[in-house]
């Protein structure tokens, strides 16, 4: 009796430091990785670190110079126009690709399948088929020269005023299946019985879906909205195989900039303190919004 | 009703045909443009079918197209890419499993707030986290390798895991666990015997948003791993943008279906549980 015991009190004492050391490698390694990097860019971003880091505080010299690099704010407007409209058009298409799947339709399964897989691909994947298609010389817009429309031109891939643009195409086919997905989701999720009442009350299936079914989605688009402003701000790949930032510096994002002033122009104070500006754009923008995903969802 | 307007069904119909084409154009542009000749690409359409179908630009994507500086094609990188992405899932979903019973099953004092502070590494733009780990690995001699890469994936991939597993096992019934603390069953016998059995299905989500993450990632491949180690998608991107000589467009097209070939693969396979991840994912953001 008292070994069988004494063995339970040995199980209670591991079960009581076993969960705590199974969880520490992933906290040490957040801690370090996540936490202490982030520290260890923001002190850096505080240094006058060119090609080699240097760990003196230098005050916000970076900064400065990041901020008078009209580079930067090409870049900042850029990501302002294509994560704007990006944002729009998904969640317009997602949006009225839920509304359509969700009347019943024959071949869904097949549709949504179609819908999705641009999600599976690789951004540089994507960019290089958007690239292609986009080629001025060899691509729609010959296919539209050929039909007989001889003036058309579209040339936005190696226009500096259009090339962002390119971006926001691209970027919407890749991923507004996804929005569709998470919309019908929520669609699927609604209690049936609240559109019966309706429909025996002489609503029209419009009127259903505007003023009932949509208003309800609130959650979802929420956190839609979430994944696509972290989608777009920090968008990379795609950028750089679609346009590479260019022509010129047209179509640059913050996240090449980054990569380019820390990794391949040995700019490491400027490219830190950059890094810095995206994480405190990332925490401006998703902290309100999770902050209305909460609380929308507590008032369904 | 809508259902009966038969006019309302037939738009509705063409609207989502029309969406599927805007969706399969691209895919099939770049399958036809790779089975092209470069004649038939400067003279034809680019909607139009090959006048001969031809597989020279898929042998010559494989094994002989220049990226960079190397003529290898892109059989070196895709072994790189599993090479890299194997390891990387494995370890990540395992951590993930195991992060995710503690979290749910094994809640103590503090488990909530610890939980969250993972968390918050899904968020992070990953940007700032480029300069300190391109510094350790090179401290670790881990640059440019894919053992390397193993490391960064594992570390920055264990938070979505772990919310995975977390959020699957918070759906199981206290009472299981419970019953067989009482019956003497320990930490690991619980996992192993009561929870291992039944998480097949987020194991399976857990294990294609893992691997289509890793293989797909550019970033992490074009800081850490430079020349001979990169992944499959920065060698595509040198492939399709460094501008040296006649521009094979078909190469460059078989090129990237190589790459998009094993994720495409697996979402044809396993779709459902594909999206399922999708939007459980989503509910982190």
């Amino acid at each position: 009796m008292s070994g069988s015991s004494s063995q339970g009190s040995l199980h209670a004492l591991a079960d009581r430091w076993l969960p705590k050391l199974v969880l520490s490698p992933t906290l040490a390694a957040s801690l370090i990785f996540v936490y202490g990097f982030i520290a260890w860019t923001g002190w850096l971003s505080f240094t006058e670190s060119r090609l080699m880091p240097r760990y003196e505080w230098a005050g916000f010299v970076q900064y400065q110079a990041l901020f008078e690099n009209e580079r930067w704010w090409t870049t900042a407007a850029n990501l302002g126009i294509f994560g704007g409209l990006f944002i729009l058009f998904c969640l317009l298409v997602g949006l009225l690709m839920a509304v359509l799947l969700d009347q019943k339709i024959r071949a869904e399964g097949a549709l949504r399948t179609v819908y999705l897989y641009p999600m599976a691909l690789s951004f540089v994947v994507t960019g290089t088929a958007w690239k292609w298609m986009l080629n001025p010389d060899m691509g729609l817009q010959k296919v539209v020269v050929d039909l007989g429309f001889t003036d058309f031109t579209f040339d936005w891939l190696v226009n500096p005023d259009m090339a962002i643009y390119t971006v926001v195409i691209a970027g919407v086919w890749q991923s507004s299946g996804f929005v569709m997905a998470l919309f019908l989701a929520g669609l699927r999720g609604i209690d049936d019985s609240i559109i019966k009442a309706a429909q025996v009350d002489g609503a029209s299936l419009p009127t259903i879906y505007r003023r009932i079914l949509i208003p309800s989605l609130r959650p979802v688009f929420f956190s839609v909205l979430l994944i696509l402003s972290h989608i777009a701000i920090k968008s990379f790949d795609l950028v750089m195989a679609l346009t590479g930032g260019g022509p010129g510096n047209s179509s640059d994002v913050p996240a090449i900039f980054m990569y380019q002033f820390a990794f391949t122009r040995g700019q490491l104070g400027v490219g830190a303190a950059s890094a810095m500006m995206m994480l405190i754009t990332i925490v401006a923008v998703l902290v309100p919004l999770m902050y209305m995903e909460t609380r929308s969802a507590k008032r369904v | 009703m809508f259902k009966n307007l038969t006019v309302g069904r037939a738009l509705v119909y063409a609207a989502l045909l029309l969406m599927a084409i805007y969706y399969l154009l691209p895919l099939y542009v770049m399958l036809t443009t790779s089975f092209k000749s470069l004649d038939d690409i400067r003279e034809g359409n680019m909607l139009a079918l090959p006048q001969l179908w031809q597989g020279g630009a898929w042998s010559k994507a494989w094994a002989e197209a220049c990226t960079g500086v190397e003529c290898n094609g892109m059989q070196g990188f895709f072994w790189n890419s599993i090479k890299m992405t194997l390891p990387a899932v494995a370890i990540s979903t395992l951590l993930g499993a195991v992060n995710g019973y503690v979290v749910s099953m094994w809640r103590f004092k503090g488990s909530d707030a610890l939980f969250t502070m993972l968390l918050v590494g899904c968020f992070i733009p990953f940007q700032v986290v480029l300069l300190p780990m391109a510094q350790l690995l090179g401290l670790l001699g881990l640059a440019n390798t894919t053992a390397g890469l193993v490391l960064v994936h594992v570390v920055y991939g264990t938070a979505f895991t772990t919310l995975f597993f977390r959020n699957f096992y918070i759906t199981v019934p206290d009472e299981l666990v419970k019953a067989a603390r009482i019956d003497g069953a320990g930490f690991w016998t619980i996992f192993l015997r009561i929870l291992l059995p039944i998480s097949g299905p987020i194991f399976v989500v857990c294990i294609i948003w893992q691997f289509t993450q890793i293989w797909n990632d550019f970033l992490f491949g074009v800081v850490f791993a430079a020349g001979e180690s990169q992944p499959i998608t920065v060698a595509l991107n040198n492939l399709v943008n460094t501008s040296t000589g006649v521009k094979e467009y078909n190469v460059d097209m078989a090129a990237a279906i190589i790459a998009a070939l094993p994720t495409l693969f697996v979402y044809m396979v396993a779709g459902r549980y594909f999206v399922r991840g999708l939007t459980a994912g989503a509910v982190k953001g």
